[in-house]
């Protein structure tokens, strides 16, 4: 991590290039819609613009020590460039201002040289030494506080992404319920059925052998309806969820992979139910998607909590290219967690290793895991 | 052979209870939560327990926990867990120590008369029964760098079958070979793991152990 004074002339820098940035913004604004340039450059000069406010965002995160808001919109980002523009050159120059005095003061010809006057020029210059150090870090973090400010969602657009994320919960709830109902109606009642109708033969049958071969189908028939209500089951709520928790699951899950998985887990305590149940979907997706698309030889699960926020990374040493807008599983995954404010990023150069990381906002009941 | 039985749903109780009787067991308690069965257990000190992995108060996996809770009371009691799905995780937790006389089977095979009795019968002596599930689920698995990927093609089966709790009179019938073949085969499969030679029930419940826990933990 850079320094404050560091940090402090990166800002200046970055403030620098961003007039000719807004420049090229606004030169394009105009262009576009008058001189058929069509949509590239301002795309790219927005692009610019996103990928600088993001490094400025995970700088200002790491300053501060919390969570910046996720990327907030076009709109906000170009706010903080053109104050950025200011800012970032005045603090360096604010910065400097007391070491300029200091030297100034330094070099003042005075005309009488008694101990007095040198002692008082001493006194001044230590005094703004003193400020300039005090000012650098200050400065820093004033830096830092501006951007989370300008970064923070308005009430509205949080209004529409919580009003996103429940529709998508809905929706989603309303396909897995459509999900189940397909999956007994075809399955288990399908085989019921049969069965009772086997049933209703051998009651007016009074020739063995035909009886014994109806009764043996209605009883293979109950054995495929059991496994198929099993994995039905499995699907909608594993019983070793509800046994043991987070931990237990996520260990049971890494045992059934097709490939080693190891697992570290450091949770004191356990999530929330809903909290506990997506995040064990979520990393079982995750899972598959590496036994499936990945060809690693060897994944690793690690789970934790720290600063309110649950972490999952979910990591392989396959052949990399996970990309989360082709791929459904990982969209999928995102979907899962955008319910409960969580996030996906995804790490997975071409050649690997993938490294998918889940994070949840959650608190942990005080409620113990027993038995690990 | 007495037996103990902890199962919640009145009808599977006295189903189970019914049908073991028939088989010339003498069951001695049929309880439905997990304090009372610690209590029978303790009580009558049977020859096996047949116990429900999901038992009141919790509904969760109080029968399994009161399994293991019982066997470091009675080291070495012959417990068969029924179930309604199986968990590698459990599974392990039950061989953990090494002792043997452990069985782990779905509920579904209950119905299975012959061959549940027959399970139960040997869990009674000192061996496995570890469900056809449990073991394809580890056959699934690709195999790299683990004491397992010595053996061969033909040896893994037969260590399947020892898991399931099969003795090799019962394997030599199922693969269509003669008993000293497979006598052939396990005593390959216990050089290969390591198993100095002891008697050969723990080394059975040690070779499933290792077939079980062949993965990084």
């Amino acid at each position: 991590m850079l320094g404050p004074p560091a940090g402090l002339l990166l800002n200046a820098v970055t403030g620098v290039a961003a007039w000719p940035l807004l420049l090229l913004l606004g030169g394009c604004a105009v262009l576009v819609p008058v001189g058929g340039l069509g949509r590239p450059p301002l795309d790219r000069a927005l692009r610019a613009v996103h990928a600088l406010a993001g490094l400025h965002r995970a700088r200002a995160a790491r300053v501060l020590g919390r969570r910046m808001p996720a990327r907030p919109g076009h709109a906000r980002d170009l706010a903080w460039l053109a104050v950025h523009a200011v800012a970032g050159p005045a603090a360096l120059f604010a910065a400097c201002a007391p070491y300029y005095a200091a030297v100034r003061i330094l070099f003042l010809g005075t005309v009488e040289r008694g101990w007095i006057v040198s002692l008082t020029l001493l006194l001044a210059i230590f005094a703004c030494v003193a400020i300039g150090l005090a000012a650098i870090p200050l400065l820093h973090t004033l830096q830092a506080r501006l951007i989370e400010l300008l970064s923070r969602p308005s009430a509205a657009g949080r209004i529409r992404e919580l009003a996103e994320s429940r529709a998508a919960v809905v929706d989603a709830q309303a396909a897995e319920l459509r999900r189940i109902e397909r999956d007994l109606h075809d399955g288990v009642q399908g085989r019921l059925i049969s069965m009772r109708m086997n049933l209703g033969l051998i009651k007016k049958m009074s020739d063995a052998d035909p009886v014994r071969e109806l009764a043996r189908e209605a009883y293979d028939t109950a054995g495929e309806a059991l496994a198929e209500l099993r994995a039905l089951v499995r699907g909608i709520h594993p019983p070793v969820l509800a046994d043991r928790g987070l931990a237990g699951a996520i260990r049971a899950a890494a045992l059934a992979q097709p490939i080693p998985v190891e697992v570290e887990i450091d949770l004191p305590a356990r999530p929330e139910p809903p909290v506990e149940s997506a995040s064990y979907f979520a990393a079982v997706e995750a899972l598959n998607n590496v036994a499936k698309h990945s060809e690693a030889g060897r994944a690793w699960v690690r789970l934790g909590h720290a600063d309110g926020v649950l972490r999952l990374p979910v990591i392989d040493n396959g052949r990399g290219g996970a990309d989360p807008a082709s791929g459904t599983g990982l969209d999928g995954i995102r979907r899962r967690l955008a319910a409960f404010d969580g996030t996906l990023a995804v790490h997975s150069p071409l050649g690997g290793p993938t490294e998918i990381t889940m994070e949840l906002p959650c608190a942990l009941s005080s409620q113990k895991i027993s038995h690990s | 052979m007495r037996v103990v039985i902890a199962e919640d749903l009145a009808l599977l109780r006295d189903g189970l209870v019914r049908l073991l009787t028939a088989h010339d067991f003498e069951v001695v308690e049929a309880v439905d939560n997990a304090p009372m069965l610690l209590n029978a257990i303790i009580r009558h000190r049977p020859d096996v327990a047949v116990i429900d992995v999901r038992l009141p108060p919790t509904f969760t996996d109080e029968g399994l926990r009161a399994a293991l809770e019982a066997r470091k009371r009675v080291p070495g009691l012959p417990v068969l867990i029924l179930s309604q799905y199986v968990e590698q995780l459990y599974a392990r937790e039950l061989l953990s120590d090494r002792a043997g006389a452990v069985g782990y089977l779905l509920k579904d095979r209950v119905g299975d008369v012959e061959q549940f009795v027959d399970a139960v019968r040997r869990v009674a002596e000192g061996g496995t029964a570890m469900d056809t599930e449990v073991i394809s689920q580890l056959l699934t698995r690709h195999r790299r760098d683990e004491p397992l990927a010595r053996l061969t093609p033909k040896e893994r089966e037969v260590l399947a079958m020892m898991a399931e709790g099969l003795s090799n009179t019962a394997i030599a019938a199922r693969l269509s070979v003669t008993d000293k073949a497979i006598g052939k085969h396990t005593n390959n499969i216990f050089a290969k793991l390591g198993l100095a030679p002891s008697d050969d029930h723990n080394r059975r419940v040690l070779a499933v152990l290792a077939y079980l826990e062949a993965e990084p933990r």
